[in-house]
């Protein structure tokens, strides 16, 4: 029983410092609200990527760059409504 | 893992990356002069800019590997130092010192915080330091924040503090930067949106009503934590903050940039807003919106300015006034911002300002530019937009500012610093046919200042004089009359049959007074002594004394001199018996004959005699080569003279000698080497030891396939050696790694050159070509790639050659430009306003902004002669050039025909357009024009054709299809869907095609004939993005994708026996795929990550006879090249000395190496050439160690690592 609430508080401190750290009732929303945060973050950060993407739009990186943070605030969408029950 | 690998790779970087993406200005060698460091890529730079002569040279460049991110700098109060920080992907900030003396950066600090990699939550998009140089924050795009307090112990060392956490999740950055309070407790500022509202609500609503916040985050230093001190909603559309100076400079504060508003932000201060003016123009949308993308604020004395940037490249000069008290004196309140147009400089990724009054701008895309400020745009006319015209509500409605955008006034651009970021393409061939070595085409740049780049292996030369003489000369010497002269006197020409003196003064002439016999040839020229001349003819050796009094030695009946090698004091020549006589200058000045000669086996072919050293009355050795295929070293000691030291062999008979020590790595100082020419055309480069004469270390080099002369010279100092074979080589210390280098001079080819030194000209060099004299000098070492530009008007994609001609064809297209045709229109309907007409130049400009319009064309360009663009094609009706291809059609004769796909509206995010096209055109004028055709509307945009057996291969959205050309329109003949998303390219070979796809790595199909049918029969089990490939061998493919990973994959070569079978074609259609792909899997042969983007790969030889290498291009303006190993032996070593490598001098910024080379998935089967080659820059002992695990000497393990660059590159 210790054991198993260890693993769940590590699981809990985990998903707190890392985010998008998934746990066993992670919803399709959370998962690809992740992904589409994480590609983004990744597209800003590498220049290399961010560069090329700008250039392929046809606008400054900068830009760009302001585009994509605010794509993350929007994510995958608005989460699904929740079941009144 | 990567032991198992069958193939192996040695990965090696031909030229840096060229994009800036961080750069920062500083006093970082704790002089008065300023620095710039940047970071491309995975190097860090730093630079020195020379005020006098307006130029800015590189000082000394690290390969950190890891991906510099961002960079900072700061000084610790009192101190006169600045020291730089560095966000990288390891996971951890780096504090650096640059070390005047040792010219290195030296680490500091390297404090881990967090995982390795750019990640969402991990520290190190943006990075801020207090002005005041006490601490600095680290911050992720999402959450997190780390506060680093900086200080100095009791030795006055740097320190830095445990990390201090101002975490909060759920809440995205949009910038983030220091604010200047003075000695106030330090204060950060950042605008931040908080989403976890949004992100809860089904509705939609709380996302509609997100606010963006203007937050400070104050480090209390007294209590050592950080809290939230003040959290105000700003404009929704800010992305960029910038600080306004405080303390007694200025008001503190920010500004908030944002859409087409700039405002000024702080705690105790109200908001004052300007809007950002617009071009105004008949081209110009007045509605359009313009964003700050750059900037920089600069304090004078006690006055401060910012210069702040848009997308257009305009830069403004923005000032900000204060209430005056009764006194008429400055009070800390803010009274208004005032904006007004300065001038216009390409788009940004940084500006610097320097104190010497230079302005750098490290351009986002093309050249560097750096301009000289000529005035401030203090007392000029433009209009100056005031705040307090303006509401200071950002949801308030307001007039538009706008401006005439004009030529520089307030800047004068100074130096131009050729970069290459971006590479879109690029074609290795050899058009000049200069021996055999290719050139290199590519396409750079975006927009307005792209540009059609050839790069040629070579040191620029400048030529001084030209001038044909009235006989073919063999030879030319230049000597000074005096051992104490500065410049040389005379040119002593030699010719078939007899010997021309020129004098060297204002005019050059010929004297006939010298003493130098003029009815023979000469053989060589020396001063001797303090004030003697040489001459050495066939016949006998002239001694001209300063008085002009004669002495002759006479060669001995019967025979001639051959051969002859001089220095100052020495003299030895040997004759057409194998006989050498050697002399010697005694005291009084006269030559004395060694009482025995010494009898060769062979003829002897060539002698070299080294200079004497420092302090020595007698160089020791002389090198005699003979034709039997032998250089001997012979002792000129008293007590050996003339005796045996030592022998080498060589593969032809040697045709030139030279004895000359070189400034050399190994040893830290200088070496003397022995420089053996061959008449084969190879360059032999061995070491000779000072004391016994032995020979060591042969390096060699094929020049060109006349006999090898080899002869000294001096270019910046330092001892040079030129070759003249069927070019003129170069031998030379690299300043910065201190490395041999050979690189063909960019001149003709030489048939003699001496060194020349005049007043106009002290390092020069004087050559023979043809029936020329040629006086020339070479100046810049550092760069051994020679660029030519075409300039273009758009940005280029794509390119082909023509298959016969010296002709590329190039298609261009730019998103949200106005095409010339729409430009035409508005320019003759709208009626112009005065001032409006005025058409700007687009390369400073840009071309005109037109939002989802299309600027697209065809153009021919000739690299070779012309050296222009001479044939172009503009696309209309809003098309753009997607993919291009020489096809030459069966049904037509063979005939050759362009093809060029284009899309229609096309939208690149989403993708999505109206239409795709295939336009056709034919060859005229042995392809320098071309004829419209005919025009094919699909239904997706073709994005890769190819000539394929007589037709056309396209690759139309998912679809691979064949087409054929018909009178009206192109004919489809039959179609497969390759790949699941979209055709990027296409390779082939026989019947088998290797498609890319954007998204899912590369397939193999193969045609089939007798049934016309398309089959894929193999595909990758990983999803590469693809952007570059190429057909290595049958079954083999190399390729790069988007985010920077080089990869071979092979087809198994079952798969691809059975594909190729006959009548296989029902058989392969009725395979049963393999989880939803091909019914075969291709094979990971190797993969490495370049850390830039691959936008071609190719293989190809580099140099003359060299090897075939796959050479490939990055986005960012890297040149590398992948070289095969052969032998197990060779993956040994190098494996070794990596990881040898990785331990004894661990990369700077602390990211493993192993863990950068394999950042999205493990490095297989390459070697790290460029870890490889930070061996020569290592100290000596720690060579010696790795020397010593690898159980070979130090001369050996660099031996090697050269080899592997200059056997097939350079």
């Amino acid at each position: 029983m210790a054991d198993k609430l260890r693993t769940l508080q590590q699981l809990e401190s985990l998903q707190a410092k890392y985010v998008g750290t998934g746990h066993a009732d992670t919803t399709r929303h959370e998962f690809t609200n992740t992904i589409v945060r994480d590609s983004y973050a990744s597209y800003i950060g590498h220049p290399a990527l961010l560069g090329y993407m700008a250039l392929g739009m046809g606008e400054p990186k900068e830009v760009v760059r302001g585009q994509f943070i605010e794509r993350m605030v929007r994510g995958a969408g608005n989460p699904p409504a929740k079941d009144e029950d | 893992m990567a032991t198992t690998s069958s193939m192996f790779m040695y990965s090696l970087t031909l030229q840096p990356p060229s994009d800036i993406t961080a750069a920062v200005l500083g006093q970082f060698a704790g002089t008065k002069e300023q620095q710039i460091v940047t970071a491309s890529g995975s190097k860090l730079t730093i630079h020195r800019p020379d005020p006098t002569q307006g130029k800015i040279s590189p000082l000394f460049t690290q390969d950190c590997f890891g991906i510099i991110r961002t960079l900072a700098v700061f000084r610790l109060a009192g101190s006169s130092k600045d020291y730089i920080i560095v966000g990288s992907d390891s996971g951890r900030i780096t504090i650096l010192e640059y070390l005047r003396e040792q010219n290195r950066f030296s680490r500091l600090h390297l404090e881990t915080f967090g995982k390795s990699g750019i990640r969402r939550v991990i520290p190190g998009q943006y990075l801020a330091v207090d002005p005041k140089g006490r601490a600095c924050l680290i911050a992720s795009v999402e959450k997190n924040k780390i506060v680093y307090v900086l200080n100095r112990n009791a030795q006055a060392a740097l320190t830095i503090s445990s990390p201090l956490e101002a975490h909060k999740p759920g809440c995205l950055v949009f910038d983030l930067i220091a604010l200047d309070v003075g000695y106030e407790n330090p204060i950060f500022a950042a605008i931040e949106i908080d989403y976890t509202e949004a992100d809860q609500d089904p509705s939609g609503q709380a996302y509609e009503e997100v606010e963006k916040n203007l937050v400070y985050y104050e480090l209390d230093l007294g209590l050592n934590h950080v809290v939230k001190k003040l959290s105000e909603t700003v404009d929704r559309s800010a992305t960029k903050l910038f600080q306004v100076p405080g303390g007694s400079d200025g008001p503190s504060g920010v500004l908030v940039c944002g859409v087409d508003n700039i405002t000024y932000r702080h705690s105790n201060q109200d908001a004052h807003r300007v809007p950002i003016p617009r071009r105004r123009g008949v081209l110009e949308n007045p509605e359009r919106k313009r964003q700050i993308v750059a900037g920089i604020m600069h304090k004078i004395r006690n006055q401060f300015f910012l210069l702040l940037q848009t997308g257009d490249g305009d830069l403004f000069k923005l000032t900000i006034d204060m209430i005056e008290d009764e006194n008429g004196q400055p009070t800390g309140e803010v009274k208004a911002l005032k904006i007004k147009y300065f001038d216009t400089v390409p788009v940004a990724n940084s500006l610097h300002i320097l104190k010497s009054g230079f302005l750098f701008v490290s351009a986002e895309r093309g050249n560097h530019h750096f301009y000289q400020f000529e005035k401030l745009g203090d007392d000029d006319d433009e209009t100056e937009f005031s705040s307090e015209n303006y509401p200071s509500d950002p949801l308030e409605s307001y007039e538009p500012a706008y401006f005439h955008p004009r030529p520089l006034v307030n800047l004068a651009l100074v130096q131009s610093i050729e970069s290459m970021n971006p590479i879109l393409d690029s074609k290795v061939v050899n058009l000049l046919d200069e021996d055999g070595a290719p050139q290199i085409y590519s396409l750079c740049g975006a927009g307005a200042r792209s540009s059609f780049k050839t790069l040629k292996h070579g040191l620029s030369v400048s030529e001084l004089v030209e001038s044909e003489l009235p006989d073919k000369p063999q030879a030319v010497w230049t000597t000074k009359l005096t051992r104490g002269d500065e410049y040389d006197a005379y040119i002593v020409l030699s010719f078939a049959s007899g010997t021309l003196v020129l004098s060297i003064g204002e005019t050059v002439e010929e004297v006939t007074d010298t003493g130098f016999l003029s009815t023979a040839p000469t053989l060589a020229v020396q001063q001797l002594g303090e004030d003697a001349l040489v001459q050495i003819h066939p016949k006998g050796i002239r001694h001209i004394q300063a008085d002009k009094r004669v002495n002759e030695w006479p060669c001995p009946q019967h025979r001639s001199i051959v051969a002859a090698a001089t220095n100052e004091r020495q003299i030895a020549v040997a004759l057409s018996s194998g006989e050498i006589v050697y002399f010697e200058m005694d005291t009084d000045g006269s030559l004395n004959e060694y009482d025995e000669r010494r009898e060769m086996t062979g003829t002897v072919t060539c002698l070299g005699l080294g200079d004497v050293p420092e302090g020595r009355v007698r160089s020791s050795f002389l090198a005699v080569g003979c034709d039997d295929s032998t250089v001997r070293i012979l002792s000129l000691d008293p007590d050996s003279t003339l005796e045996n030291k030592s022998v080498q062999a060589l593969t032809s008979a040697p045709s030139s000698l030279a004895i000359m020590p070189m400034a050399d790595a190994t040893s830290g100082g200088t070496t003397l080497y022995l420089h053996i020419g061959l008449h084969s055309g190879v360059y032999l480069r061995t070491v000779l030891d000072e004391i016994t004469g032995e020979l060591s270390d042969v390096r060699t080099r094929f020049l060109g396939l006349k006999p090898a002369k080899l002869f000294r010279v001096s270019v910046g100092g330092q001892n040079c050696i030129l070759a003249a074979s069927t070019r003129a080589w170069l031998g030379y210390t690299d300043p910065q790694t201190n490395g041999f280098m050979l690189t063909p001079l960019d001149y003709p080819e030489l048939r003699w050159a001496w060194t020349f030194s005049s007043e106009q000209c002290p390092e020069g060099m004087v050559g023979i070509q043809d029936q020329n004299l040629r006086i020339f000098s070479i100046e810049d070492l550092s760069r051994n790639l020679l660029q030519e530009s075409i300039p273009l008007p758009y940005t280029p994609r794509k390119f082909i050659k023509h298959p016969e001609h010296n002709l590329f064809y190039v298609i261009e297209s730019d998103n949200n430009t106005l095409a010339p045709a729409t430009r035409t229109k508005l320019i003759n309907e709208t009626p112009a306003v005065n001032g409006d007409a005025n058409i700007l130049p687009p390369d400073q400009f840009n071309n005109p902004h037109g939002t989802e319009h299309w600027a697209s064309c065809i153009q021919v360009i000739d690299p070779v002669s012309t050296k222009s663009v001479i044939f172009n094609v503009d696309l209309e009706d809003n098309e753009c050039a997607t993919s291009i291809a020489a096809a030459s059609f069966a049904g037509q004769d063979d005939e050759t025909f362009l093809v060029v796909g284009t899309a229609k509206d096309l939208k690149v995010s989403p993708r999505s357009y109206t239409a795709g096209y295939l336009h056709v055109y034919r060859f005229h004028e042995e392809g320098r024009e071309l004829e419209f055709i005919h025009k094919t509307k699909i239904d997706h945009a073709p994005t890769a054709l190819l000539a394929f057996q007589g037709r056309l291969l396209a690759g139309v959205g998912p679809y691979l299809r064949i087409y054929d050309l018909g009178m009206k329109q192109m004919l489809r003949k039959c179609q497969v869907q390759a790949t699941p998303n979209a055709i990027t390219g296409l390779h082939t070979q026989g019947n088998r095609i290797i498609v890319s796809d954007v998204q899912e790595s590369v397939s193999f199909v193969v045609y089939k004939f007798q049934d016309n049918k398309l089959i894929p029969f193999a595909d990758d089990m990983v999803a590469r993005w693809t952007t570059g490939a190429t057909m290595v061998d049958y079954e083999t493919v190399a390729g790069g994708d988007k985010f920077g990973n080089l990869w071979l994959v092979r087809c198994p070569p079952k798969a691809s026996e059975e594909a190729d079978e006959d009548n296989s074609g029902s058989h392969l259609l009725n395979e049963r795929g393999y989880l939803n792909g091909a019914p075969n899997r291709l094979n990971l042969m190797t993969h490495y990550f370049c850390g830039d983007i691959p936008t071609s790969v190719q293989k190809t030889p580099l140099v003359a006879a060299g090897r075939d290498v796959v050479f490939w291009t990055g986005f960012q303006g890297t040149l590398g090249l992948l070289v095969p190993l052969m032998t197990r032996e060779d993956v040994d070593f190098f494996q070794k000395l990596e990881s040898e490598l990785g331990e004894q001098s661990p990369p700077l910024l602390g990211r493993d190496h192993l863990a950068y080379r394999s950042y999205y998935a493990p490095s297989k089967g390459t070697i790290d050439g460029d870890l490889c080659e930070t061996y020569f820059l290592l100290p000596h002992d720690k060579k010696e160690i790795i020397a010593g695990v690898l159980d070979r000497s130090v001369r050996e393990v660099e031996r090697k690592v050269s080899d592997m660059r200059t056997r097939v590159a350079y």
